[in-house]
């Protein structure tokens, strides 16, 4: 194994495994030097910052690390998961600052009747004026407006499948003239549509049942009351 | 590039493959090849403990330093408490919610602190799925066996008997709580099959598993109005005079401040050691897998299991360089994704166990077989297109939208192209030593999740462990509000830790390292 590789992944510094191109960059309004094609948030830590807001799975999966960004030249601001964004020569960006965002707490199992009661919970649902900002600030390209629309028709069912992508970074939310939190007002829906709308599967319950009746007693006895070798040979003979 | 010309030889090879089939390593052959190649067997990496419950031990290099490591919190500490309540959940992964819900359920107080925000945390990133035996086919004696087998036959019968005789009942509560897991065309959970297992016992939601059950419980214990504390890390834990644990110290990252909390039992679930990159291996880890339990547990007095054992996941990115580390999931061999060096070659069974997948790729890359980046790292093909060849096109894209997203991020296509994998640092085998209530060997203080060991002996399967989280988060959480109705706070002390310097001096350990950890160190100091 080639250590000296992989020593370079825990030091992001060290210039000989990253393209040696340096590239300038303008983080909160400075400007800094850093490798071409880091992340932003390997960026930020080049640059001698401590990140704790703004960090989480490093993946691409938990929404910490909102950002809004801008490339050379381009008026437009766009946004993304620093953690999963290359930089590029020119580009400015600052992480998105936590947003007081509303969100409804309700008590799931007690709904009686949840489609309605998202009028309850997020009055401001149907308020959206089809600006389409939200879709727009989406990091995962989720057709967020229309997600909302699909909430609040009742479609509880389509909002669970476009939202399965949902990391919640919330960059959606700031950006929403009707003061609606998309993200949340889709994790409502499609908490509803499984605790509600969906069929409860039937061989789970039969097997929860099975348990509690002792149906598995014997087997266990059997392979509980083994000695190792025993058990060694049994689990040797699995497939 | 290079790089482009040498996977031509994946396409090139693709049929000739289909047409295979490689058998499993026989058990002989298995445990000589992990010996050779596996790196729980590279000698250099290890040392023994010098003091405390697992003095004599040997563990991997960066984790005996954090054990033997100096306490951030000051002898003559002010232990007012800021807080006081029955139950103090640290950690807000899986198996922290989990464990809150239930003990907040059973009527305590709850406090949840975490170190980042809410979630943020290994189980949010968890994409092939929780096991859970189901079917007719299956039972949860066959979940058990073949667990057994995994784990090298080294897993704690009752820990692993009861979680999976419990995971049909937390699926039913995961369900009912909203989370979607996939269906088949009749209604019933639709399951897929996991390396190392005999039956298809896989749920999943797409390949967002960890996502939408992270997703759904953060929601839950906002509902519930649980004390949440962000940016708050345990740093300390706190015991009486007769050394039972009685809370914590938490410092608030934000001001620094030291933050002492009475509990009457503290739960401690904050998760794996990935971010410690033992042997300096890359890692699919949250930024906050810093291993912060086994520190504080050990300062306390409590025993740790089998922590001379890592689970390293066949197939972590090495390719492009911003995804070092970070997983390309199981399912994708699950359904049929070949492993192909550098001559064009399968080498393997893909669907062998972890342990055994990650030496031979290992061993393909040692003996000359791999490929090698601009960035000078090593690493092996896995056959994406041949997902989309074998059962349609499309197919990549339905069944791992995650998966194609993360490259398109950096404009490579993994329905067309293969990509390049090598082992990553993924999963912490062991941990604190548990019973079967979740309590450690120190009276009070409780460990759930990758935090805690026994369970998954040394080689944790697929799937086992967001199973782990729910089954022993509920068991943690309802054991410690049952024992809070019958118990009062005990005093707060530091005196454990009076007892680990003095002992610690006496063995001639430096003290230099500080634990916990929290957060690897990343930030480039000079230019
Ligand atoms: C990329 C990836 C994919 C995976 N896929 C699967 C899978 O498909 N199936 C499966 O079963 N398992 C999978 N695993 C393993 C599984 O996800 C983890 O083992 C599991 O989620 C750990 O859960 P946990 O609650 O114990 O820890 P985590 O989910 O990591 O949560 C720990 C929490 O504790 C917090 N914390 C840490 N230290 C402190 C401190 N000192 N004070 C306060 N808070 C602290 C952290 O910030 C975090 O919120 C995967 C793991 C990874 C990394
Ligand atoms: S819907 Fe909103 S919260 Fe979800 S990923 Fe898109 S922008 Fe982020
Ligand atoms: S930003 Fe708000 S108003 Fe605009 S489309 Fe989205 S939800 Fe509607
Ligand atoms: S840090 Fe989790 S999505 Fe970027």
């Amino acid at each position: 194994m080639d250590q000296k590789a992989f020593d370079s992944n825990v030091l992001i510094d060290q210039e000989e495994v990253l393209r040696p191109k340096m590239v300038t960059v303008e983080i909160a309004g400075k400007k800094y030097e850093v490798p071409e094609g880091i992340t932003v948030i390997k960026a930020l830590w080049y640059s001698g910052q401590e990140v704790i807001h703004g960090v989480g799975c490093l993946g691409g999966y938990c929404g910490a690390c909102a950002t809004y960004y801008r490339t050379k030249d381009d008026p437009k601001v766009r946004t993304c998961l620093a953690c999963s964004t290359a930089v590029e020569d020119g580009m400015s960006f600052s992480m998105m600052a936590p947003f007081p965002a509303r969100k409804a707490t309700y008590q799931m199992a007690e709904l009686k009747d949840p489609k309605q009661d998202l009028f309850n919970l997020y009055p401001e649902a149907p308020m959206c004026r089809n600006c389409n900002a939200c879709t727009e600030a989406c990091p995962q390209g989720i057709d967020v407006r229309d997600g909302v629309w699909k909430a609040v028709f009742g479609d509880f069912k389509s909002v669970s499948e476009m939202f399965m992508d949902c990391v919640m970074c919330g960059l959606c939310t700031p950006v929403c003239i009707a003061d609606i939190a998309p993200n949340l007002v889709a994790l409502y829906a499609s908490r509803a549509q499984g605790a509600h709308f969906m069929e409860k599967p039937k061989r789970l319950q039969e097997r929860i049942g099975e348990i509690e009746q002792g149906h598995y007693t014997k087997e266990w006895d059997r392979i509980l009351g083994m000695n190792d070798q025993e058990l060694k040979d049994v689990c040797a003979a699995i497939k | 590039m290079q790089l482009l010309a040498l996977q031509e030889l994946v396409h090139k090879t693709r049929d000739t493959r289909r047409a295979q089939t490689l058998p499993k390593f026989p058990a002989n052959e298995r445990d000589t090849l992990i010996k050779k190649y596996h790196p729980d067997h590279r000698e250099s990496a290890y040392r023994p403990i010098k003091f405390g419950p697992n003095a004599g031990d040997m563990t991997v290099r960066e984790l005996a330093a954090l054990l033997e490591g100096e306490s951030p919190v000051p002898a003559d500490l002010d232990l007012t408490p800021a807080y006081t309540v029955d139950v103090l959940v640290v950690g807000g992964g899986g198996a922290g919610c989990a464990a809150a819900l239930h003990a907040h359920a059973h009527g305590a107080k709850v406090m949840l602190a975490t170190k980042l925000r809410l979630g943020d945390s290994n189980t949010v990133m968890a994409q092939g799925g929780i096991q859970i035996a189901i079917t007719n086919e299956d039972s949860p004696v066959q979940h058990f066996l073949d667990t057994l087998k995994g784990g090298h036959m080294k897993n704690d019968h009752l820990l692993l008997k009861t979680m999976v005789e419990e995971g049909p009942s937390i699926a039913k509560w995961l369900l009912d709580l909203g989370v979607l897991f996939d269906r088949d065309a009749d209604g019933n959970l639709h399951v897929k099959k996991g390396g190392g297992s005999s039956k298809p016992r896989l749920l999943t939601c797409s390949d967002y598993t960890g996502l939408e059950i992270m997703r759904v419980l953060k929601d839950e214990v906002l509902n519930q109005k649980i004390q949440l504390l962000e940016f708050s890390a345990a740093v300390e834990l706190l015991s009486d005079e007769q050394g039972r644990c009685s809370g914590a110290v938490l410092q608030d990252l934000d001001n620094k401040r030291f933050l002492p909390v009475a509990a009457k039992t503290v739960i401690l679930a904050t998760g794996g050691i990935g971010r410690l990159h033992i042997q300096g291996f890359p890692t699919s880890n949250h930024f906050g897998a810093t291993g912060d339990a086994l520190p504080m547990s050990y300062r306390l007095g409590a025993k740790l299991l089998q922590i001379d054992t890592f689970q390293y996941h066949p197939t972590g990115a090495v390719y492009p360089e911003q995804l070092v580390g970070a997983l390309v999931t199981e399912g994708i061999r699950s359904e049929g994704g070949h492993l192909v060096n550098a001559k064009g070659e399968r080498f393997v069974n893909e669907l062998d166990t972890r342990d055994v997948v990650s030496s031979s790729i290992i061993r393909e890359c040692e003996e000359g077989r791999g490929v090698r980046t601009a960035t000078g790292r090593l690493g092996v093909w896995l056959d994406t297109p041949l997902l989309d060849v074998e059962s349609g096109p499309g197919t990549l894209e339905k069944h791992f939208p995650a998966m194609v997203r993360q490259y398109k991020r950096y404009g490579l296509d993994i329905t067309k192209d293969p990509v390049l994998i090598y082992p990553t640092l993924h999963y912490q085998n062991g941990g604190v030593q548990i019973d079967v209530h979740g309590e450690s060997g120190v009276p009070n203080l409780f460990v759930a999740g990758e935090a805690s060991g026994g369970l998954h002996g040394r080689n944790r399967l697929m799937g086992n462990s967001l199973l782990d989280l729910m089954v022993y988060g509920k068991r943690a959480g309802t054991a410690t509000a049952t024992r809070a109705q019958s118990m009062s706070h005990g005093r707060l002390t530091l005196d454990h830790l009076r007892r680990f310097r003095d002992e610690a001096r006496k063995h001639g350990a430096s003290l230099e390292t500080h634990s916990p950890m929290l957060f690897p160190d990343y930030v480039r100091k000079e230019a």
